[in-house]
């Protein structure tokens, strides 16, 4: 079973400077949907955007203890854009 | 964006199916018998776009594994369309809202 704060805290490894929002969609430690706002994300597909969420995760998707994490992917400039929707 | 590790054998055949039709979705179970709430909804927001070619990853270990090495994305659903890996569910969900997914599927690139 994971925790919502060991999912932010490894993609705010890899990923430093954004804003990480994690939450257990279920509660049952293994469905998780995040937000997701960095700096890194400029320019990139969304596409690039996921795989770079995704990479520090690998071994909990591998392993099925994570079974799904919904994402939301912005640069701050889109998410500036989208206003406090 | 593949491994360069991956056997070419493997690679041939994800290219070759995943150029067999304009839309096809690699998911858990098939049209009939979805196995899996995100395979589910991606095939229903692909259908209303034309006539989906699903692989069912849970038919074959190999492919199960193989598809994410191929695509370079950890998860399942996963959508191509002619040819080019579009994303899983969210990315799916993300175009359809935009209007953006009917126009990848009438062969328009995208934004």
């Amino acid at each position: 079973m994971l925790d919502p704060n060991a999912i932010r805290e490894r993609i705010l490894g890899t990923l430093p400077g954004s804003e990480v929002v994690v939450n257990d969609t279920t509660g049952t430690g293994d469905h998780f949907e995040a937000r997701v706002v960095s700096p890194d994300f400029a320019g990139k597909s969304m596409v690039q955007q996921h795989q770079l969420v995704y990479a520090p995760l690998q071994d909990w998707l591998k392993s099925g203890e994570l079974h799904a994490l919904a994402l939301k992917t912005y640069s701050p400039e889109q998410w500036k854009k989208l206003g406090s929707r | 964006m593949t491994t360069p590790a991956m056997n070419p054998e493997i690679k041939a055949r994800f290219d070759k199916e995943v150029n067999s039709h304009p839309i096809v979705l690699f998911m858990k179970g098939n049209a009939l018998f979805p196995q899996c709430g995100f395979s589910a909804r991606a095939l229903q927001i692909l259908q209303q776009h034309g006539e989906v070619h699903t692989v069912d990853v849970l038919a074959d270990p190999a492919v199960r594994q193989g598809i994410k090495d191929y695509s370079n994305w950890p998860t399942i659903p996963q959508v191509f369309i002619h040819g080019k890996f579009v994303g899983g569910s969210d990315i799916l969900m993300e175009l359809e809202d935009r209007g953006e997914l009917a126009e990848l599927v009438a062969g328009k690139s995208p934004a």
